[in-house]
C-alpha cells in the first residue's frame, strides 16, 4: 500500500463562465483523516468537493487519489463514495436495496450482497428497516442510509457533502459523534464540506478554511481558532475582536481571552467601556462593550454559578482587561 | 355553490351521458331501413350477435389492436429520446422545444392527413425524391398500406407520447443520476436502474394517450389506409355510413367503449397514484 497522502491537488482550478469556483489550491489530505471544507457559499468547498468524486472537470491542475491520477477519470472509476446532501436515495428502491446498489454494479455475488448490507445496516442501527422505501423513513434514518449507502464499498476516500445539513439541531449533535465513531471504527479518510464552523471544529482533525475559491488557512480546529493568520480567517471562525495593534498591522483577540470586571484588573492592557448589549446565552453572556480605543468590542464569561443572571447590566461601566499573548497577530 | 357544482355535470349529462345512453339504445334496436332514422328500438342483440359471430368484426379488431400498439411502441421509442433531450436542455430553451412539438396543432388535424397524402401518393413528393436520388428506383406505393397508417399514428399522436415523458423527465433530480456514477454505474447502466424506472408513470400515460384514440381511430387508415387495412374505427364509419346499419354501428361503437374502459382505469389509476406521491 501507498504509504503518501491519499489525496493530493495540484494548482486545481475550475471556472464557471467568468468566475473561477476554485482557484490554483493546492492540497494534501492524509490516510485516516477527517478533514473538513469550510466556508461560505460560493467560497468553492462544494466545487472542490465534486472535483474529488468526478463530477466537475478541473480547468487546470492535476488530482491524485492514493498516488494515481484521477483527474480525467470518471466518477464511476474513482475509489470514492459521496453522501449527498440531499441524500439522493433512489426512491423506488428499498433500503437494502439503495445500499447494495454499488455492489451490484460492481458484480458482487448476491449472497456477499446481503451479507455486507446486512453488516453495514447493523453498523448505522437499521437492521430492521432493510424492507423500507425512502419516504417511509424519518430524516435522520435516510441520512444513515445514505452513509451506509457510501460505506458500504470500502470506499479509499468517503466525500460528504454537509452531512448534517438536514437535520434538525438535537439529532445533528448525537449524528456529529456518531460519524466521528464510524469513520475511526472503519479507519477510512473522511472529506467534508460544510459551511457550519461548528461542526467542522468538532469533528475535523483538519479543516481548510475557504474564501473565494482559496484556500485561506489549513490546520488543525485548535490552530486555526487560536491562531489565524489572516482577518478573515479570524473573523470567519468564532467571534473575534480584530484591533489595530500599537506598532502598526492587527491583532485577533478572542470574546472568552478577556477579563471582564467592575474594577481595573491587573493586566498588562486595560481598557475602560460601558456595556451596550448583553446577550444571556445560558453556558454564557456575551457582552457588547463600548471602548473608546477600539470601538465595541465582544468579551464572554462564563456562568459557573447559578445565582444570577448576567454579572454585568446595560449601560454598566466596566474594565477590559487581557495579557499580551491572549490575541493573536495577523499577517493579512 | 351547488348550481357551480352542477353545472358541469348537467353539461356532462346532457352531452355526454345521454349520447351514450342514445347509441345504447339504438345499438339493442333492429335495422329498418325504409324508416327515417333507420331504427327499430327494441331489445334484441342480434347486432352484437353478428359482431361475434361475423369474423369481419374480429379481423378488424384484432388489426387495430395490432396497428394501434405497434404505432405505440414506434411512439415511444421515438418520444422517449425527444422527451429525453428536452430535459436535458438548458431550461431556458426547453420551452422553445415544446413548442415546436405542439406546433403542428396550430392546422387542421384533418389537413396534415391530406398532407401526408400528397407526401406518400405515386408521383408524390417522397416518390419523386426516391426516384430523383436514384436512391431507390422503383419505390413502391406508401399510400393505401398498413406502413401509412402507423406512419400516420405515429405522426398525430406524437406529441401525447412527448409532453408526459417530459413531464416525469424532467423532474428526475440530477443527483440521483450522480449517485449512480458515483457508485460505479457507467451513463448507460444508471439509465436502465434509474432514469427508465422513475419515468414509469410517463412512459404509463404517453402510451395510453396514444394507444387508446388510436384503437378507435378512423381518419387516417380511411385517408392513409386505402382499403386494405381494416381499423374498427372505420368499419364503424362504413357501417353507419355507407350501409346505414344504425344499430350495428352503434353495436361496435358500444363494444370499442367497453374495451377501452380496461386501459382508461389504468390512465386514471396511474394519474392518481403520481398526483398522490407529489403531496
Amino acid at each position: 500500500m501507498n504509504s503518501g497522502p491519499i489525496v493530493r491537488i495540484e494548482g486545481l482550478t475550475r471556472r464557471f463562465g467568468p468566475i473561477v469556483a476554485v482557484d490554483r489550491v493546492d492540497l494534501e489530505i492524509a490516510r485516516g483523516e477527517l478533514f473538513a471544507l469550510l466556508g461560505g457559499s460560493g467560497c468553492g468547498k462544494t466545487t472542490l468537493l465534486r472535483m474529488l468524486a468526478g463530477f466537475e472537470t478541473p480547468d487546470e491542475g492535476r488530482l491524485f487519489i492514493d498516488g494515481q491520477d484521477m483527474t480525467d477519470v470518471p466518477p464511476y472509476r474513482r475509489p470514492v463514495n459521496m453522501m449527498f446532501q440531499s441524500y439522493a436515495l433512489f426512491p423506488h428502491m428499498d433500503v437494502a436495496a439503495n445500499v447494495g446498489y454499488g455492489l451490484r454494479r460492481d458484480g458482487v455475488k448476491a449472497a456477499e450482497i446481503a451479507e455486507r448490507v446486512a453488516e453495514i445496516l447493523t453498523l448505522v442501527h437499521l437492521q430492521d428497516h432493510a424492507k423500507r422505501k425512502p419516504s417511509q423513513l424519518s430524516g435522520g434514518q435516510r441520512q444513515r442510509v445514505a452513509l451506509a449507502r457510501a460505506l458500504v464499498k470500502r470506499p479509499k476516500l468517503l466525500l460528504l457533502d454537509e452531512p448534517l445539513a438536514a437535520l434538525d439541531r438535537k439529532l445533528r449533535e448525537g449524528t456529529r459523534f456518531e460519524m466521528v465513531r464510524l469513520q475511526e471504527q472503519l479507519g477510512l479518510t473522511f472529506v467534508m464540506v460544510t459551511h457550519d464552523q461548528e461542526e467542522a471544529m468538532s469533528m475535523a482533525t483538519r479543516l481548510a478554511v475557504m474564501n473565494a475559491g482559496r484556500i485561506a488557512q489549513i490546520g488543525t480546529p485548535h490552530e486555526v481558532y487560536e491562531h489565524p493568520v489572516s482577518r478573515f480567517v479570524a473573523d470567519f471562525i468564532g467571534i473575534a475582536n480584530i484591533i489595530a495593534r500599537d506598532g502598526g498591522g492587527w491583532m485577533a483577540l478572542r470574546p472568552e481571552k478577556i477579563a471582564l470586571s467592575a474594577e481595573r484588573p491587573g493586566l498588562p492592557r486595560t481598557i475602560a467601556g460601558r456595556i451596550v448589549d448583553v446577550a444571556y446565552e445560558g453556558d454564557r453572556s456575551l457582552y457588547h462593550v463600548e471602548t473608546d480605543a477600539h470601538g465595541t468590542m465582544t468579551v464572554s464569561t462564563t456562568n459557573t454559578s447559578r445565582s444570577a443572571g448576567a454579572a454585568f447590566a446595560r449601560g454598566q461601566p466596566v474594565w477590559l482587561g487581557w495579557a499580551d499573548e491572549s490575541g493573536q497577530r495577523l499577517e493579512a | 355553490m351547488r348550481f357551480v357544482i352542477g353545472l358541469p355535470f348537467l353539461w356532462l349529462g346532457i352531452f355526454f351521458l345521454l349520447p351514450c345512453l342514445l347509441v345504447l339504445a339504438i345499438s339493442l334496436g333492429t335495422y329498418a331501413p325504409d324508416s327515417v332514422p333507420p331504427v327499430e328500438l327494441g331489445l334484441s342483440i342480434k347486432s352484437f350477435a353478428l359482431l361475434f359471430s361475423d369474423g369481419l368484426y374480429l379481423a378488424a379488431w384484432l388489426s387495430s389492436l395490432r396497428i394501434a400498439a405497434t404505432s405505440t411502441l414506434v411512439a415511444l421509442l421515438l418520444g422517449y429520446p425527444m422527451a429525453y433531450a428536452i430535459a436535458r436542455t438548458a431550461p431556458n430553451r426547453r420551452p422553445l422545444l415544446l413548442m415546436l412539438v405542439v406546433l403542428p396543432f396550430w392546422t387542421s388535424f384533418l389537413i396534415r392527413i391530406y398532407a401526408w397524402m400528397g407526401l406518400l401518393a405515386d408521383n408524390g413528393l417522397i416518390d419523386q425524391f426516391l426516384r430523383w436520388s436514384g436512391l431507390v428506383s422503383n419505390p413502391g406505393t406508401i399510400l393505401g398500406t398498413e406502413w401509412a397508417v402507423h406512419l400516420g399514428i405515429v405522426y398525430a399522436y406524437l406529441p401525447f407520447m412527448v409532453l408526459p415523458l417530459y413531464a416525469t423527465l424532467e423532474k428526475l433530480d440530477d443527483s440521483l443520476l450522480e449517485a449512480a456514477a458515483d457508485l460505479g454505474a457507467k451513463p448507460l447502466a444508471a439509465f436502465f436502474t434509474v432514469t427508465l424506472p422513475l419515468s414509469l408513470p410517463g412512459i404509463v400515460a404517453g402510451c395510453l394517450l396514444v394507444f387508446i384514440p388510436a384503437v378507435g381511430e378512423f381518419v387516417i387508415p380511411d385517408l392513409l389506409g386505402g382499403t386494405e387495412t381494416l381499423m374498427i374505427g372505420k368499419v364503424l364509419w362504413d357501417e353507419f355510413f355507407t350501409n346505414g346499419d344504425w344499430p350495428l354501428a352503434s353495436a361496435v361503437a358500444v363494444c370499442l367503449l367497453v374495451l377501452l374502459v380496461g386501459p382508461i382505469a389504468i390512465f386514471q389509476r396511474n394519474q392518481a397514484r403520481s398526483l398522490e406521491k407529489r403531496t
